[in-house]
C-alpha cells in the first residue's frame, strides 16, 4: 500500500479502457449473438471487474491472503449459484409430477 | 524534521491493541476486504434470484429489459467508472501526502456519486410514470402474463435500490473523509481510512459493472 | 481463602465502575460478559416457550392453546434459541473472552466493532421481543414463503428485522475473529501452536462471514415483499417458493456448524486438560474444523428433499451430506484416542465433555439417517428430525457451552463454582435431556409430525415421558444459574491455573488484567505441552 504508488498514467489507462469496454458491451448488445450474448456481456463485465480490482483496489500489490479471500468470495458465490441452478435446471427430468 | 508534525497524528492513530502501525494498517485493510466478501454474498443472493428467474422467463425478461433506457444506464456506468478513477487518484494523493489534491479528488468523487444517484432517481421516476413499479398499479404492455414482468422489475428495484443505498452510505463516508482531509488528519504515513474507503467505493462500482449489462442489456437486438 | 486479595488486585472487573464503563467498554472480556448476560436472557425466553410447548403436548387434544398460538410458540422458541442464543453463544462469550488471550494479543483487532456487534444483538433482540409481545410470529423459524410473505397475519416484519440486525452482529464477530487470528498472533504463535479452540472459532468465523449475508438478503426480500409488495417468491407472479428455501438454507445449514464447531473446540480443550494429554492428532482435528466449515456449505439441499427440488439435486445433496459427517466423526475418534492412557479427572467440565461425546455421536449418527434421501422422505417433518437436531444442538452445543463455562469460570471470575452441586447439575441435565429427546426419536419414527399440537392417543405415553424429561432438564439448567451467581461472592478464590492447563490464558491472574499481557509473550513451546505446567496452580498475588 504505502510502498506501491502507481503512476497517473497507469490509472488513466485503466480508466479509459474501462470506459471503452462499457461502450463495447453496450454496442455488442445490439448485435444478435443468440445465447452467446450473455456470455460476452458477462465476460466483459468480468474483465472490467478485474481491472478495477487489480489496479484501482491495488489487488495486484496486496498479500496472498487478500487475493485468496477475494477468490474465495467468488468461489462461494459460484457454489451458491451452481447448486441452486442444478436444482432448477434438472426439475421435471424424471417425469414424475412435482419432481 | 517533517516527521515531527506528523508524529502526533500517527501516535494518536495507533490503537492500543496493535503493536505497530504496520500491523494496524494491514489489519484494517484486511478487515475491509473481509467485509467486502460479506457484501459479495449479500448482493450475490439477489444475483442468484435474478439468474433463476431470467432462466425461467427469458422472453419476458428481455422485453422488460428493453423498456429501460440503455444509453442512460451506460452513461451512469461511465459516471461511476469516472468516480472510481477520481477515488483511486484521491488515494494516490493521500499516499503522497498531497492534501489539496486529496481534497479535490474526494470532492470530485462525491460529486460524481451524487450525479449517479440523481440519474438513478430520474430513471426510477420514469418507471413510476410508466406503471412499471411492482405493486397494485403495475402494468407492462406487451407481456401476456404480468407476473414474470413484475418479477423483473421487483429485482430491478431491489438490486438497484440496494446498490443505491450502498452509494448513499459511500457518499456519507466520502463526506466524513472530506471533513477530516480538510482538517489535515491524513498524511502519507496515515491514510488508512482513505485507502479502505476507496476499497468500498470500488466494490460498489463493481456491483454496478455487473448490474448494468444484466438489467439493461438483455437481448437488445430483439428490439 | 484470602478474599481481600481479589478485591485489591487490579483486574478487568474492577478496572472501572458504573454503567458507562460497561456499556462503552472496548475490553473484549467485558463485552463477553455483556453477551453472556444477553444470551442467558434469551435462553430463558426460549425455555419458556419450550415449557409451554411441552405442557401442551402432555395431552393429545390441543386444549392448552389454540393452533394459531401453538404455531407461534414453536416459532418463537426456535427463533429465540437459534438466532439469539445458540448462534452467538460460544463465540461471543467464551470466544470473545479467550481468543485474544490464547493467541497472545491484548484485544481483538477491532474492539469497537466488537462492542457494536453486541449492540446489534441487543437491538435485533429488542425487535424480536417486541414482535413476541405484540402478538408473536407463526411462520416457523424457517419463514417459508408464500406463507411468511403473503398469508401470515403475524409480526413477520419485526421478527425478520430483528434477525437481520442480529445477523450483522454475527458477521462482524466473524470478521473480527478472522482478522485477529491472521494478524494479531504473538511472536512464535504459529498456526499449529494455536489451541484447537482458536481453530474452531476461526472456522466458525469463516462460516459466519460467508453464509450470514445470504440469509440477510433473503430476509430483506421477504421484508420487501410484505412491505412494498415487491414479490419475488410469490407463486402468483411466477415466483418460486423453493428459491426462498434454497437461499434460506444456504445459510441455515452452515449455521448449524456455527453452532457446533465452537462447541467442538471447547471439548478439545477440556478433553486434553482432564486427560493431561495433548489432543491425539492435533493437525487432523484442526483441519477437520476447516473441512466441516467448507463441506457444510455444500449440503443445504438436504432440507429441501420433499420440496419439489429435483431428484437429481436431491441425490447430489444426499451424497455430499454423508461427507460432512466424516470430519465430525474424525474429531470423535481423536477425542477418544486422547482419553486412552490419559490421566482422567472427572471434574465437572469433563463430565460435560463425556456427555457431549455420547450425545453428539447419537445426534450425528441420526443426521446420517436423515441425510439419506429415501429415509428422510419418511421422517422429514416428524419428531425424528426434532430429536436429531436437539441431540446435536442441546446434547452437543449446550453441554459443551456449560462445560466450557465451568472450565473457564475460575479464570473469568476468579472464583471456583461449587464442584458437588455442579456435578449434580450435570447428572440431572444428562438424565433430563435423554428423557426429553430420546422418546422423540421413537415418536417421529412412528409418524408423529412436528409442529402439531394435536396427535393420536397412542403417542401420549412418549409425549408424557418427554415432558417429564423436560421438567428435569429445566431444573438441571436452573441450578447453574444459582450456584454461578452464588460463587461470585462465596466461591473459593481461584488461582491463576487451578486445572493445571496449558494455554496462555492460564498464565495470567484470575480474573485477568485489563490488557491481558503487560508484555506480549514470545511463544516457544508447543500447544498442550503438559511438561511445562504444574497440576496445582500458583497462588494469586
Amino acid at each position: 500500500m504505502n510502498e506501491h504508488v502507481d503512476s497517473v498514467k497507469t490509472y488513466t489507462a485503466v480508466w479509459l479502457i474501462l470506459l471503452a469496454l462499457t461502450g463495447i458491451t453496450t454496442g455488442v448488445a445490439y448485435i444478435d449473438l443468440g445465447a452467446f450474448s450473455v456470455v460476452i456481456a458477462l465476460f466483459i463485465a468480468a474483465v472490467k471487474m478485474l481491472l478495477v480490482a487489480l489496479f484501482f483496489m491495488h489487488m495486484r500489490h496486496s498479500t496472498k491472503l487478500t487475493q485468496l479471500a477475494a477468490a474465495g468470495a467468488f468461489l462461494w458465490l459460484f457454489i451458491m449459484m451452481a447448486f441452486t441452478l442444478a436444482d432448477v435446471w434438472t426439475r421435471g427430468l424424471v417425469g414424475t409430477q412435482g419432481r | 524534521m517533517a516527521e515531527q508534525a506528523h508524529a502526533p497524528a500517527e501516535s494518536l492513530a495507533l490503537r492500543e491493541q496493535f503493536n505497530t502501525p504496520e500491523q494496524q494498517k494491514e489489519s484494517s485493510t484486511f478487515g475491509m476486504w473481509v467485509f467486502l466478501i460479506t457484501e459479495v454474498m449479500f448482493f450475490g443472493g439477489m444475483f442468484l434470484a435474478y439468474t433463476v428467474y431470467r432462466n425461467t422467463y427469458p422472453v419476458v425478461f428481455a422485453m422488460a429489459s428493453t423498456s429501460l433506457t440503455a444509453w442512460i444506464g451506460a452513461l451512469n456506468t461511465g459516471v461511476l467508472l469516472c468516480s472510481s478513477f477520481t477515488m483511486v487518484m484521491a488515494v494516490r494523493a493521500a499516499q503522497l501526502g498531497r492534501r489539496i489534491a486529496l481534497i479535490w479528488f474526494l470532492v470530485l468523487t462525491l460529486f460524481l456519486g451524487l450525479v449517479f444517484l440523481g440519474v438513478k432517481a430520474y430513471e426510477w421516476n420514469q418507471k413510476f410514470v410508466e406503471h412499471h413499479i411492482p405493486g397494485a398499479h403495475f402494468y407492462f404492455e406487451g407481456a401476456a402474463e404480468q407476473g414474470p414482468a413484475q418479477l423483473f422489475f421487483s429485482l430491478y428495484f431491489a438490486m438497484t435500490g440496494l446498490h443505491a443505498l450502498h452509494m448513499v452510505v459511500g457518499a456519507g463516508i466520502l463526506s466524513w473523509l472530506l471533513y477530516h482531509a480538510v482538517r489535515g488528519r491524513f498524511t502519507a504515513e496515515y491514510m488508512t481510512p482513505v485507502d479502505i474507503a476507496g476499497l468500498y467505493w470500488h466494490f460498489v462500482d463493481i456491483i454496478w459493472i455487473f448490474l448494468f449489462p444484466l438489467l439493461y442489456l438483455i437481448d437488445r437486438h430483439m428490439r | 481463602m484470602n478474599t481481600a486479595a481479589i478485591e485489591t488486585q487490579e483486574n478487568y472487573l474492577n478496572a472501572g465502575y458504573g454503567l458507562k464503563s460497561w456499556l462503552l467498554t472496548k475490553d473484549h472480556k467485558r463485552i463477553a460478559i455483556l453477551y453472556l448476560i444477553t444470551i442467558t436472557i434469551f435462553f430463558f425466553i426460549g425455555g419458556i416457550f419450550a415449557s409451554l410447548i411441552r405442557i401442551e403436548l402432555l395431552t393429545p387434544q390441543g386444549n392448552l392453546v389454540s393452533s394459531e398460538t401453538y404455531n407461534k410458540l414453536f416459532t418463537m422458541h426456535g427463533i429465540a434459541m437459534i438466532f439469539f442464543f445458540l448462534i452467538p453463544s460460544i463465540p461471543a462469550t467464551l470466544g470473545n473472552f479467550f481468543l485474544p488471550m490464547m493467541i497472545g494479543a491484548r484485544d481483538l483487532a477491532f474492539p469497537r466493532i466488537n462492542l457494536l456487534s453486541w449492540y446489534l444483538l441487543v437491538i435485533g433482540g429488542a425487535f424480536a421481543i417486541f414482535a413476541m409481545l405484540a402478538g408473536g410470529v407463526d411462520t416457523g423459524w424457517t419463514f417459508y414463503t408464500p406463507y411468511s410473505t403473503t398469508y401470515s397475519n403475524s409480526w413477520v416484519i419485526a421478527t425478520a428485522l430483528g434477525i437481520f440486525v442480529s445477523g450483522f452482529s454475527s458477521i462482524l464477530t466473524g470478521l473480527n475473529f478472522i482478522v485477529t487470528v491472521h494478524r494479531m498472533r504473538a511472536p512464535g504463535m504459529t498456526w499449529f501452536r494455536l489451541p484447537l479452540f482458536v481453530w474452531a472459532n476461526y472456522a466458525t468465523a469463516v462460516i459466519q462471514v460467508l453464509g450470514t449475508p445470504v440469509v440477510a438478503v433473503t430476509l430483506v426480500l421477504v421484508f420487501c415483499e410484505r412491505v412494498f409488495h415487491i414479490g419475488i417468491f410469490d407463486p402468483n407472479l411466477g415466483g418460486d417458493p423453493v428459491l426462498f428455501q434454497h437461499m434460506f438454507w444456504f445459510y441455515s445449514h452452515p449455521a448449524v456448524y456455527i453452532m457446533v464447531l465452537p462447541a467442538m473446540g471447547v471439548i478439545s480443550e477440556i478433553i486434553s486438560v482432564f486427560s493431561r494429554k495433548p489432543i491425539f492428532g492435533y493437525h487432523v482435528v484442526a483441519f477437520s474444523s476447516m473441512a466441516i466449515a467448507v463441506i457444510g456449505f455444500l449440503v443445504w439441499g438436504h432440507h429441501l428433499f420433499v420440496s419439489t427440488q429435483s431428484v437429481y439435486a436431491g441425490l447430489v445433496f444426499s451424497f455430499l451430506s454423508y461427507f460432512v459427517a466424516i470430519p465430525s466423526a474424525v474429531k470423535v475418534f481423536n477425542w477418544t484416542a486422547t482419553l486412552y492412557k490419559g490421566s482422567i479427572s472427572f471434574a465437572t467440565p469433563m463430565l460435560y465433555a463425556f456427555g457431549f461425546i455420547g450425545l453428539f455421536t447419537i445426534g450425528g449418527l441420526t443426521g446420517l439417517f436423515v441425510a439419506s434421501l429415501g429415509f428422510d422422505v419418511h421422517v422429514t417433518d416428524t419428531y425424528f428430525v426434532v430429536a436429531h437436531f436437539h441431540y446435536v444442538m442441546v446434547g452437543g452445543t449446550i453441554m459443551a457451552f456449560l462445560g466450557g463455562l465451568h472450565y473457564w469460570w475460575p479464570k473469568m471470575t476468579g472464583r471456583m463454582y461449587p464442584e458437588n452441586w455442579a456435578k449434580l447439575s450435570a447428572a440431572i441435565i444428562f438424565v433430563g435431556f435423554n428423557l426429553t429427546f430420546f422418546p422423540q426419536f421413537i415418536l417421529g419414527y412412528m409418524g408423529m409430525p412436528r409442529r402439531y399440537h394435536v396427535y393420536p392417543d397412542e403417542f401420549q405415553v412418549l409425549h408424557v415421558l418427554s415432558t417429564a424429561g423436560a421438567s428435569i432438564l429445566a431444573i438441571g439448567y436452573l441450578f447453574p444459574m444459582f450456584y454461578f451467581m452464588w460463587s461470585l461472592r462465596y466461591g473459593e478464590v481461584a488461582s491463576a491455573n487451578p486445572w493445571g492447563a496449558t494455554g496462555l490464558e492460564w498464565t495470567m491472574q484470575s480474573p485477568p488484567p485489563v490488557h491481558n499481557f503487560d508484555e506480549i509473550p514470545v511463544v516457544t513451546h508447543e500447544v498442550y505441552d503438559y511438561s511445562t505446567v504444574v497440576k496445582e496452580g500458583v497462588e494469586v498475588g
